[in-house]
Order: structure tokens, then sequence, then C-alpha cells
């Protein structure tokens, strides 16, 4: 572990998830796109659609949790230090943006604001 | 909606978020073709006639494969070994923990063998390096130009009085080295005695032995299984430690101490397992004082470890020195050619050098022999040198281990300076050694890593 190269980490992501990784990164993409394009349409953020969202991403952050303890056989009550605390900190953060992001992408495309532009049919 | 319809202020962020996006997404597009381009990239860049055996398709042969394989372009390349299963050894103690199931560190060596690489499924039967080739088994004898010899090592179960390999996972008896099945016959024994409780002794033999650490983590785990268990009142732990300290690296040895008195696990020194009583389950150590039996209701053997017989009967090993009695391979420590036979390198278990025989040793000892190995065909000497570099995830329990890395001066090297501390027992280190490790490992098989 003494060079960091972005293409081992490829490597070893690649053989951590196997075609999964593709799937992944290709929703990831996915929801980022529609979450862009759905701000350049509504030219705004909904504030309530935000805070709904909000409230799902606290539950998908735990949820990232949970799954982390699982594919680790232990749990992040194993905390020992510091770097533990940022490395649950850092899951659950990601959990928690993935899910308000998609839920707030999600939200906005299946039920249009009302009173935003209406959509062509 | 064009950017020129909106505010300015918002059309510059439209067109700021359309680049980045944009060029997210071509750098998201480019990564599987960046993939796959990346090991042909470096390939073939040496033309050569040269014909390369390596002796032996573990950890270190495959790995030196496939980098020779991506390195050099018409090459005739050999690996011989008669191992049709390979075996993901850093995950025997997760098996023996009861953490992951048996085939999770059983795979198909054909799964490994990069193109271009001729796989010879039998053992090697003899090496001669005066003659420069090696007979196989089936007396096919296998000229070469230069020699890897990565055969790793042989348990020397047979030199313990009294063990039986037949009956691990009976009797108390565990022994977790031997194979993924010992390694889950050995879970199944611990676990019993995690219930019922009692005496529980541990141990490591004298001489150069594979990854050191695994028998304390074995100690830790049992401790823990035990507790859990909510027996570790009714149990003894007694680890017996083959010299006066409990580790090769000092600063680590003091810290494993701390660490067994806190989890009051009494220590031994100077006590090599010299024969076992399987059915009494009475262990005899050889002591500077003579012997001393211990009775147990449940052991972990760590057999003694040896160079195979096809090397300690080639004129490879060292033939003098702390290496020579085992039959390692003398090479020289820094670049792992051998020190009589310049066409000869030896990496992994096998090599005679200091410190670790790892996984991790394999990692940076194979780029370094490849790396000399090129440089004789193409006349540009390498500079690599090879420091000693090796570590151990030391699980302490069960969700936390202390990720150690050190080098032949005995100096800790730490890879996440500032984040994870060496000695600190830490569940960061624990997700490594449980979920980045194996995918790691493959990847260097894959020359990928």
């Amino acid at each position: 572990m003494k060079e960091l190269d972005p293409m081992v980490f490829l490597a070893v992501f690649q053989e951590m998830l196997g075609g999964w990784l593709w799937v992944y990164l290709i929703a990831g993409a996915a929801t980022l796109v529609a979450f862009l394009a759905l701000l350049l349409r509504e030219r705004r953020i909904v504030s309530r659609r935000l805070v709904q969202s909000e409230l799902l991403g606290l539950l998908g952050g735990g949820l990232a949790l949970v799954i982390m303890a699982r594919v680790s056989s232990s749990g992040f009550t194993d905390a020992g230090g510091p770097a533990d605390w940022f490395l649950i900190a850092l899951v659950y953060g990601v959990g928690l943006v993935a899910t308000v992001m998609l839920a707030y992408t999600l939200m906005g495309w299946m039920r249009p604001r009302t009173g935003s532009t209406p959509r062509s049919t | 909606m064009k950017p020129d319809s909106l505010p300015p202020d918002l059309a510059r962020e439209v067109q700021h978020q359309r680049r980045r996006f944009l060029s997210q997404l071509a750098g998201i597009g480019t990564l599987p073709l960046a993939a796959s381009l990346a090991t042909p990239a470096r390939a073939n860049s040496v033309a050569t006639k040269a014909r390369i055996v390596i002796a032996g398709a573990g950890a270190a042969g495959l790995t030196a494969a496939s980098r020779l394989a991506a390195a050099l372009d018409g090459a005739t390349i050999t690996v011989i070994d008669g191992r049709k299963e390979h075996h993901y050894q850093p995950g025997f103690t997760l098996v023996a923990a009861g953490i992951k199931p048996q085939e999770y560190v059983i795979s198909p060596t054909a799964s490994y063998i990069p193109k271009g690489v001729e796989w010879v499924p039998e053992p090697v039967a003899e090496i001669d390096p005066e003659g420069k080739k090696v007979i196989t088994a089936n007396a096919r004898a296998v000229p070469y130009d230069f020699l890897i010899v990565a055969t790793g090592l042989e348990l020397h179960y047979l030199g313990i009085e009294g063990m039986d390999t037949a009956r691990i996972g009976q009797d108390g008896l565990g022994s977790i080295y031997h194979s993924p099945q010992a390694a889950t016959a050995t879970w199944g024994a611990m676990s019993q005695f995690a219930q019922t409780g009692g005496v529980g002794v541990f141990g490591r033999p004298a001489g150069e032995m594979k990854c050191a650490g695994a028998p304390l983590k074995y100690t830790f785990i049992t401790d823990d299984r035990l507790r859990r268990a909510g027996q570790r009142s009714k149990a003894e732990l007694v680890y017996m430690a083959q010299s006066k300290a409990l580790f090769g690296v000092p600063i680590v040895a003091e810290k494993v101490r701390m660490l067994f008195q806190d989890r009051g696990v009494k220590v031994n020194h100077e006590h090599v397992l010299q024969s076992i009583d399987l059915g009494q389950r009475i262990a005899t150590y050889k002591t500077p004082t003579g012997t001393a039996e211990q009775k147990y209701d449940f052991i972990n053997v760590v057999p003694p470890m040896r160079a195979p017989e096809v090397i300690r009967k080639s004129p490879l090993p060292w033939t003098e020195g702390p290496f020579a009695a085992d039959g390692w391979v003398e090479v020289d420590r820094d670049t792992l050619r051998h020190k009589r036979y310049p066409n000869v390198f030896a990496v992994g278990d096998i090599a005679g050098v200091p410190k670790g025989k790892t996984a991790a040793s394999v990692k940076w000892q194979v780029p370094v022999a490849v790396s000399h190995l090129l440089g004789d065909i193409t006349g540009r000497a390498s500079g690599e040198v090879y420091n000693g570099y090796t570590s151990c995830p030391l699980i302490t329990r069960l969700g936390r281990a202390m990720l150690i890395e050190f080098d032949y001066k005995d100096n800790l090297i730490t890879s996440f300076p500032g984040v994870i501390a060496p000695l600190e027992e830490l569940w960061i280190s624990w997700v490594m050694k449980t979920m980045a490790l194996k995918p790691t490992y493959i990847s260097m098989l894959r020359g990928r890593a």
C-alpha cells in the first residue's frame, strides 16, 4: 500500500464488486444526470421536496451503515478510534447524500411541482 | 432550456454544470476503456525470445507470471505446479474464526494463468540450475534462460511427534494452516471449546514461518469467542512463544504483550512444540531447561515450516547462516536474485530473506525481482530494491485489528499516516482485512495491483 494508483483502486473495486461496479457507476451517473436535468428544468430547489428527501436521507445513511456492517462481518459498534468514526461518518454521509439525491430526483420527475412549467405531452 | 435564456449568473452556472457533467461522463465512459487498455499499454514493450520458467503457481508465481506476460513480447513463459486449487491463505484465519465459509479461500488456479503463459499442471520434481532446466513429476524437462522459484514452503507436521493431520477438528485439535478443510474443522473444534471452556493452548514453531501474526490472531479470536459465549471465566488461555518475544518486531511484541495481559492470556516463553498426545490431549514442549508438558482442551498446532524437498535437494538453498537448515533459497535480500545463479530469482515464502512470508511480501517482492529480470533482458540494469516490507492486519478481536507494516530493520511503516495508527485496535483495519484484502490480493495475482 505504498502507492495510491487510481488504476489499482479500479482493479480492486472490480474484483470486489464484479459486474456490479459498472451497474453502480451507471446508476450513480444516471441519478446525477436526472438530478441536474431536474434542476435545469425547474431552475430552483423545491424546499418541500428537499425536506422530504432529507428525511429519507436520514434512513438511507442508516441503511448504508447496516449494509457496511453486514459485508464487513462486524458493526460500527466495533469502532475503536478516530479513523473509525471518520469511516462511519463517511459511510453514513454517502448513504445520506445518495438517498437525498435519488429521492429528490425521483419525486421531481414523478410528481412535478404544482405550477411548474407544464411538460409537453 | 438554453442557457442564454437564463439570467447571466445562472447561465454561467448551467454552462459550468454542463461542462462538469460532460467531463464527468467522459471520465466514467473512459474508465472501462482505460481499464482494458491498462495492461496492454504496459504490455509487450520488450521483445524477447527468452524462456522463463516459474516454479510454483501460488501467490508469488502467479503474480510473477502476470507481470512478465504483460511486460514481454515473444517470451516463452511456463508455470509449473500440480495444484489445481488456488488457496487464498490470508483468509484461512477468517474461516477458522467462523467469519467466512470455506469456499471463500478456494478458487481454480487456471483462472489466474495469464494469456500467453503455459501452465504445466505437474509438480516440480527437480531443479537443475547448472543445466538450466526444471524436471516435472512426469519427467518432462523444461529448459530456461531465467528461473523464478516460487514453490512456497512445506508444512512439516511430521516434525511434531504424534501429530496426525487427519485428526484436525477432533479431540480439541485445531490447525489452521493445513488446508481450507482444516481451517473449517479448526473452527468446529474452537467453537465447541468456546461453549465449554477449559485450557486453550496456542503458539508458533521456531524458525521461519508464514504470517507470524496468525498464531497471535487466533489466540485473540478464541478469547473473543469465549467472551461472546459468556465462558471466558471458565477458560485459561496459554500462549507458547518460541523465543523471548511474542513477535519479531520489538515494538509490536511489546504491544501484543500488553494486549495479552489485558485479555488474561498467560505467556510461556521459549517453548517449542515437540510432541503431542492427541488422545490424552497433552502437548510437550522443548524449553531451555528440558521439556514441559501442557494439558489442553483445545490447541491450535502451527507446524514447523521449511523449504519443500525439491528445493532442499537442489543446489539453491543457503549453505550457511540462519536460513541454511530449513533450505530457504539463497537470494540477495535487496533484489531477490540468487547469489550463485544470477539467472535465478526466488520470491514468496521460499525466498531466504528475513521477515515476513506473507501475501504483502509477495506484492512488493515480485515487482522488484521482475524488474531485475527485465533489466537482464534489456541490458538496462534495474535499481529497484525490496526493503523487506510486509504487513499484517493483526486481528485483536472480532471487529478490530491493528494494521501492522514493517521492514527489514523493524521500522514500522504507515501507509495511512495520521489516519490509521499502526498499534491501535481499529474497526477500519478489520474492514480492510475482511473487505479489501482479498480483492487486492486477486488484483495482485492478475498483475493489476
